[in-house]
């Protein structure tokens, strides 16, 4: 194929920083790494004035340290089993993106909704999902969060307002809007102010019998960078923008989709934040591994969307240390790229405020962390290991809501039931 | 590729069988292109399309965005335009976001344009279970495909196969959903010839001959059923048909059987309800009933959602079960 002598002026690499293509392919609109800031020799994210985490208490602020501890010993745990062959199918870790959902989650409500893709067992754990239930889940356990029917991308937690793992990119992120819809609807719709025949307002359904007056909610859909380019996405966020539903969108933006560097699957990858104009909605890029900035910038979005009910979109800067999956050999990308990242990580930026700028902890309290979350992530996994498998009547449980014992043919094999012919 | 010292002695996996097929056409015919998530610089998931890249360069081995809406459809306007796409969905579960462009429009094409518009592309598809990955990772979905008037389906069990189909599936007129069976890609080898050559689409296998009972299967179940055909008692002499090509199906292989025979066993992992194997049963009654000596009997997935870990083998069908539904079909 011969290049067109005309280039559009989006394809054009004078008009269009992202448009030079490192491979001479006509195909791909390429940005150089624009959109993480290099590893400034592990500085945190650039902080001027009053900032929101400046409020938190230290309390506060250490729970965010032992949330992404926690979440990386539990990863740690995950891939030992699965190379144990203990965990089977798919394993993708959250190794490196720990601030992304320990930062966002901190910035909500308990009874905020969120939803996510298949990474999910950091959003599982910082929402508050017990690590027993979250490793049995992996391990094919009975006593897992989906009664280990479902594995590594099915975390689903209702009490805690997590409604899950999917397993088709971009699918989550329409629920996520529907979330939201149902949220503003109870507020705004269920208990709005009624009039009688008299004019005057009736007192609102929560007031009789008196109950706790809905609130503002705000749902977050967090996504990979590989769903910017499905279609489920763009649809969502058009409803979610010319509703005016509080539904955030949250790219996980760890520049890689599988083996596709963002500027290979997407356009004006190097300015996310376009595609939310276009939805009539905020958008806003966040630098990721700095937990403290997630939070100073996303809690102040968090509370505009609250208020106002309207959604945003947040090209959230992160990025995964491990492989795809747990079968990845990586040639998509240079150990230096992962190195050079890691000079920021996330969890060595927070010690390091706590240990010489709050001064709240000392290393010893730092050692002692990481020991108990060792301790919770062992823990875990013993727990998954010493629990029964799931029973093959299970397979006939969840499919309706009544239990259909004579589903299958082979029903016979399993639970005895014969083809009366035979 | 040049085949390996280990290809040459051992033979080719059903990897190694596409790939070379693929391979083979693209530098027969130039309106061959190859494009899905990763199929180029990654090789494509399962490394099917591995090196193809290097060799035909990204103009012809085209790495998408994770768009498997925009990827059919893009492959229908190319495939009408004249060019023969090769588009690959990573797994069968996500045929969903592109169900619209093919079931809607690919196997519609030539009959709403009444012949003038056709969409020759051949879409590959991992399909099937035994991996240990939860749903959407291991469905059975050809029914569904198969109930859309206008897809041709295939589902190959071994490399020769594999490698005959897929030419015959790229050169066919009609859009053609090439679904390989993922828990065999690696599982065996066989010798394949090195040139060029077609297996029809349309005709089934008899894998062994027999005249007791017939088995009709394909897929990876073809080899549960030779399992199953070892533990059987050597005098039970047993017909096993791989079907090869689902849709459209070779009823004639399968009615002669069951006339010399009278008794048919149907092997899917599929989900049994408006299955294949329910069709099968369905033409059976209405072509061979004065033949049949016994009911017929399936063994199949259960009619529930793809199951992860253990349950996963609850749920597939397994040498046991097979062995126990011949034996009742046979002592009936
Ligand atoms: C519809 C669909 N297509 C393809 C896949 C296979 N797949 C799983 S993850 C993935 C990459 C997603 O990347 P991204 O959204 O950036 O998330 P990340 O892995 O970086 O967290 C692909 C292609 C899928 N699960 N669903
Ligand atoms: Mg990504």
């Amino acid at each position: 194929m011969t290049t067109a002598t005309t280039t559009p002026a989006a394809m054009n690499p004078s008009t269009n920083p992202a448009a030079a293509a490192a491979d001479g392919s006509l195909y791909h609109i390429t940005s150089s790494k624009v959109h993480m800031t290099p590893g400034t020799n592990g500085a945190p994210a650039k902080r001027d004035g009053k900032r929101p985490s400046d409020a938190l208490s230290n309390e506060q602020v250490v729970k965010l340290l032992r949330d992404m501890i926690l979440i990386r010993e539990f990863e740690n745990r995950c891939a030992q089993a699965y190379q144990q062959a203990k965990i089977g199918g798919f394993c993708h870790l959250y190794i490196g993106q720990e601030a992304l959902a320990v930062g966002t989650i901190n910035s909500l409500n308990h009874d905020d909704p969120i939803i996510t893709a298949y990474r999910d067992h950091g959003h599982a754990l910082a929402r508050g999902m017990s690590a027993r239930a979250c490793m049995a889940e992996m391990y094919g356990k009975i006593t897992g969060c989906a009664k280990g029917k479902g594995g590594s991308m099915h975390m689903f937690d209702r009490p805690n307002w997590n409604f899950g793992g999917h397993g088709i990119v971009g699918a989550q992120t329409p629920v996520g809007a529907g979330l939201a819809f149902a949220a503003k609807y109870e507020a705004e719709v269920i208990n709005r102010a009624v009039t009688g025949p008299d004019g005057k307002p009736l007192p609102a359904p929560w007031q009789n019998p008196p109950r706790v007056a809905p609130k503002k909610k705000v749902a977050l859909a967090y996504l990979g960078d590989g769903a910017l380019n499905q279609g489920a996405l763009h649809e969502g966020m058009n409803l979610a923008g010319l509703w005016g539903i509080p539904v955030i969108f949250v790219v996980e933006n760890n520049r890689y989709s599988m083996g596709t560097a963002i500027e290979r699957g997407t356009t004006m990858a190097h300015d996310l934040k376009q595609k939310a104009v276009a939805y009539g909605m905020e958008g806003i890029q966040i630098d990721g591994m700095d937990v403290l900035n997630v939070y100073d910038q996303f809690k102040a979005l968090v509370d505009r969307c609250r208020e106002t009910s309207r959604p945003a979109f947040v090209d959230l800067l992160t990025y995964r240390y491990q492989g795809h999956s747990m079968s990845d050999p990586q040639k998509y990308r240079a150990k230096d790229e992962v190195e050079s990242i890691k000079q920021r990580d996330s969890i060595a930026l927070l010690e390091q405020h706590l240990l010489t700028e709050r001064r709240c902890l000392s290393e010893g309290d730092v050692d002692k962390i990481v020991e108990e979350c060792k301790a919770i992530a062992l823990d875990a996994m013993e727990f998954a290991e010493a629990s029964p498998m799931p029973d093959a009547s299970e397979l006939y449980t969840d499919v309706f809501a009544n239990i259909q014992p004579d589903l299958s043919p082979t029903a016979n094999y399993t639970l005895g039931v014969k083809n009366p012919l035979l | 590729m040049a085949r390996t010292d280990k290809m040459n002695k051992e033979g080719l996996t059903l990897v190694d069988a596409i790939n070379e097929g693929l391979e083979q056409e693209m530098t027969r015919d130039s309106r061959v292109v190859l494009l899905g998530e990763d199929v180029g610089r990654n090789g494509g998931v399962f490394r099917v399309t591995e090196g193809l890249q290097k060799k035909f360069g990204p103009e012809r081995v085209i790495d998408t965005p994770l768009s498997e809406s925009g990827i059919m459809g893009t492959s229908i306007g190319m495939a009408m335009a004249g060019q023969r796409p090769i588009p690959e969905i990573q797994f069968e579960g996500f045929l969903g976001p592109a169900y619209d462009q093919l079931v809607n429009h690919a196997a519609r094409f030539r009959h709403r344009t009444r012949g003038s518009l056709t969409v020759p592309m051949t879409v590959r598809v991992p399909w099937g279970g035994g991996i240990h990955a939860p749903e959407f990772h291991s469905d059975s979905p050809e029914a569904i495909y198969i109930h859309s008037p206008g897809l041709k389906v295939l589902c190959p069990s071994t490399p020769y196969d594999a490698k005959g189909m897929l030419l015959s599936a790229i050169r066919d007129p009609d859009p053609v959903i090439f679904f390989e069976p993922k828990r065999v890609y690696r599982s065996f080898r066989e010798q394949v010839p090195e040139g060029e050559y077609t297996v029809p689409i349309g005709k089934a296998k008899i894998v062994s001959e027999g005249t007791d009972v017939t088995i009709v299967t394909w897929g990876a179940n073809v080899f549960q059923c030779l399992e199953a055909l070892d533990k059987l008692p050597e005098d039970l002499s047993v017909e096993l048909i791989d079907l090869r090509t689902l849709h459209p199906m070779d009823t004639d292989t399968i009615f002669a059987s069951v006339e010399k025979t009278g008794r048919l066993v149907i092997v899917q992992e599929a989900t049994r309800l408006c299955s294949l194997s329910s069709e099968i049963t369905a033409q059976v009654m209405e072509r061979c009933f004065l033949h049949l000596q016994a009911p017929v009997q399936r063994v199949c997935g259960f009619d529930t959602i793809m199951p992860y870990a253990k349950l996963e083998l609850d749920y597939l069908p397994n040498a046991d079960k097979i062995v126990e539904a011949i034996t009742q079909v046979a002592a009936y």
